[in-house]
């Protein structure tokens, strides 16, 4: 009987009169149960912890020492970093056109590469989610995704190949007999890897809102005797909104951050090509953190933008 | 305060906190303090370089040119290298993260003096190089590794900044520079042009002679006048360039596909092109060219300086030098390399002819000071630098 509950054999024999001659030493993981047992907030405290110090001292950490060095200089002559508080970086963006062309430049391309690509995925992301079968639509977004498991280098490196001069592109093109397009290096050829490159993260949050749009509305909406432009102005637009909105913030983020496909496909420079040479070449750390509060602030703008327009929910 | 916001603050205000901490981090002003070594001990089993393509090789690019294995075999060092494609990544990399995380760098004479006024490098004890009296007179303490009499490295190899071209398109054979830097050239669209701020000395060397209104007397020392005419040829000529080369692979590949017909190179490019059975030629063209001198330097934090000191006399040995020389086409800083390379080999590289190597402009720093009667009117690297932004546009 003692042993089927696990009472001592004194306490058995007295009906527990006598004190337990032992006490059952607690396991660690016991004690550390009972220490939380009845505090939810220490037991959410410690849950928190981890994610905590990612985002508070890693992420926020280092977008607050970003912000500081962008007020710091440079010792010419040592190439170490003066901690003098001051705006002399601005006032160099500022004051040098070339500062404000790189960085139109980018937003232009940014805003050119969104616009393609979401032209390019609307109809596919349409397509995978409303008119293939369903069988066939877990390959087709595999197809969609399966370029992101390859490395990016390994991507860029491909079309820099496929568009330089007597690349792959100029042979086609010169057995269709339409002559070399010689493009290699070129801005168009920055435009092409980067909507090539951003394309998968655009089409997926528009796939998802697609999707989620109940056959019923649409129903509706003929049965009201809408036409199927009228359907796909008034209802399928507005409920894909946010899911092209969250595929715009990606399009457009990875486009304002990139540095490596323009140096490899192309020859002008972008925001991120002047803060690498800030940071590596030029020794300025600075001043590359000066220019990168740019696209910082770029995209806190339209990521408020975004977020009023319910993209968040599509993430 | 609702509590997400309450949370929001709490994280910021750590932030800012981590944030003050590294403003309260002063940074460590490296200064070589302690005297050099008097004996050279036992290899530490690992040697990590910063070099210039094609001056550590282990027979990968050619099972030829291996000066690595021996050393590591002999040494017991083990050898590993970052390639850099500028001098500024140069100094760069051997400040990162406060210096040693390289034992040695193969700096030109414009990273040099940055490298020494930045007490980045240590003072070598010039007593353990082997064979350091047999060094070219003028490469023993020039000013862009000797200051104050004190030795900052050993000299390992120089050259000149040529033009390279294509020899089936570029017709008739070029002399100049102008069919780079003319605006009107035939071949633009397929020019090349380095990716340094340092390229600016190359369109001053083409002024100096083409433009003597402008009374250029040296490349690197610039008045704001003189280095505006200098973006200005260089601008126009940025439309025809069909891409600015770093790593020298870069320029392999750019001459080797058509995408480019002529530019400035290093005698490397050259060498690796014809090797491969290009048709390309490198020439000195009539104004004269920039060029380099470069050293092994060693860092003043350096974790394996036995390895080190081992690596620059192993550069210097007559055998090496002419291994490496024979390699990339430039000229060995100690001229017993020719009696391995053969008188030959050695008059095409002018190595021991006085009056070429005073007709190249070696890299050196642009200061404010024009080093001149003029006193402090040049312009800083960091204007070229600035100017360099603004030419690629």
């Amino acid at each position: 009987m003692h042993r089927l509950l696990g009472v001592d054999a004194e306490v058995d024999r007295d009906q527990g009169l006598t004190k337990r001659t032992e006490p059952r030493t607690p396991t660690r993981r016991l004690q550390l149960s009972a220490a939380l047992h009845g505090r939810p907030r220490l037991k959410l405290a410690l849950l928190l912890v981890p994610p905590i110090v990612w985002i508070g001292v890693i992420y926020l950490g280092s977008l607050t020492l970003l912000f500081a060095s962008a007020f710091w200089r440079v010792d010419e002559l040592s190439g170490t970093i003066v901690h003098d508080w001051g705006l002399q970086n601005f006032r160099t963006i500022w004051e040098n056109e070339i500062y404000h062309t790189v960085a139109f430049r980018t937003i232009k391309f940014a805003a050119a590469v969104t616009v393609i690509d979401i032209m390019l995925a609307f109809p596919l992301a349409y397509y995978v989610a409303r008119i293939a079968r369903p069988k066939s639509r877990p390959v087709i977004l595999l197809l969609i995704v399966m370029p992101l498991w390859s490395s990016y280098l390994v991507r860029a490196f491909a079309w820099r190949t496929i568009l330089s001069h007597n690349g792959v592109l100029d042979w086609a093109t010169s057995k269709l007999g339409l002559g070399a397009i010689g493009i290699g290096y070129s801005d168009t050829a920055v435009l092409i890897v980067f909507c090539y490159l951003w394309l998968p993260f655009v089409i997926l949050p528009i796939y998802t809102a697609l999707e989620r749009i109940p056959s019923s509305l649409l129903e509706a909406s003929q049965d009201l005797g809408a036409k199927n432009a009228t359907t796909f102005r008034r209802v399928v637009l507005p409920l894909a909104k946010p899911g092209i909105v969250a595929g715009s913030i990606f399009s457009f983020a990875l486009t304002l951050g990139d540095y490596i496909a323009p140096s490899l496909v192309g020859k002008t420079q972008f925001i991120g090509n002047i803060v690498k040479d800030n940071v590596g070449a030029a020794n300025n750390a600075p001043f590359a953190a000066a220019y990168a509060l740019i696209p910082v602030a770029i995209m806190a703008v339209y990521l408020t933008v975004a977020r009023r327009m319910g993209a968040f929910e599509e993430l | 305060m609702k509590r997400p916001a309450r949370i929001a603050a709490v994280i910021v205000a750590s932030a800012l906190l981590l944030a003050a901490g590294g403003v309260d981090s002063k940074p460590t002003h490296a200064r070589a303090s302690a005297s050099p070594p008097t004996k050279i001990g036992k290899g530490e089993g690992q040697l990590d370089l910063i070099a210039w393509d094609g001056y550590v090789e282990s027979g990968k690019n050619d099972p030829k040119a291996d000066w690595v294995t021996p050393f590591e075999q002999q040494t017991g060092c083990k050898v590993t290298v970052k390639f850099e494609p500028t001098s500024d990544d140069m100094v760069a990399a051997m400040r990162e993260g406060g210096g040693g995380a390289y034992d040695g760098v193969s700096a030109s004479g414009d990273a040099s003096n940055r490298l020494i006024a930045g007490g980045n490098v240590a003072v070598v004890n010039t007593k353990l190089i082997k064979g350091f009296s047999d060094i070219n007179k003028k490469l023993q303490s020039p000013p862009h590794n000797t200051v104050n009499g004190k030795h900052y490295g050993v000299s390992f190899m120089w050259g000149a900044n040529v033009l390279l071209y294509n020899t089936d398109v570029v017709k008739p054979a070029p002399t100049s520079w102008s069919v780079v830097f003319d605006p009107k050239s035939p071949y633009a669209g397929k020019l090349t042009a380095y990716d340094s701020p340092i390229y600016i000395a190359d369109a001053a060397i083409y002024l100096k002679a083409t433009k003597p209104s402008l009374k250029i007397t040296d490349p690197y020392e610039l008045t704001p006048k003189q280095l505006a005419a200098a973006v200005a040829v260089l601008k126009p000529m940025a439309k025809g360039i069909a891409k600015y080369w770093g790593l020298a692979g870069d320029e392999v590949d750019l001459f080797a596909n058509g995408s480019v017909v002529a530019g400035q190179a290093w005698p490397y490019q050259g060498v690796a092109l014809q090797r491969d059975g290009k048709p390309v030629r490198a020439i000195i063209p009539k104004e004269k060219v920039t060029g380099w001198a470069d050293t092994w330097m060693m860092s003043s934090k350096a974790k394996h300086p036995n390895c080190m000191y081992k690596w620059m006399n192993w550069t210097l040995t007559p055998e090496v030098q002419a291994q490496v020389a024979a390699f990339v086409n430039y000229d060995p800083a100690n001229p017993k390399a020719c009696s391995i390379l053969g008188q030959a080999v050695c008059d095409g590289l002018h190595v021991t002819d006085p009056k070429y190597f005073a007709s190249i402009s070696f890299w050196k720093t642009p200061l404010s000071n024009c080093g001149d009667k003029r006193g402090n009117a040049c312009t800083d690297y960091s204007v070229w630098t600035q100017k360099w932004t603004e030419i690629k546009g």
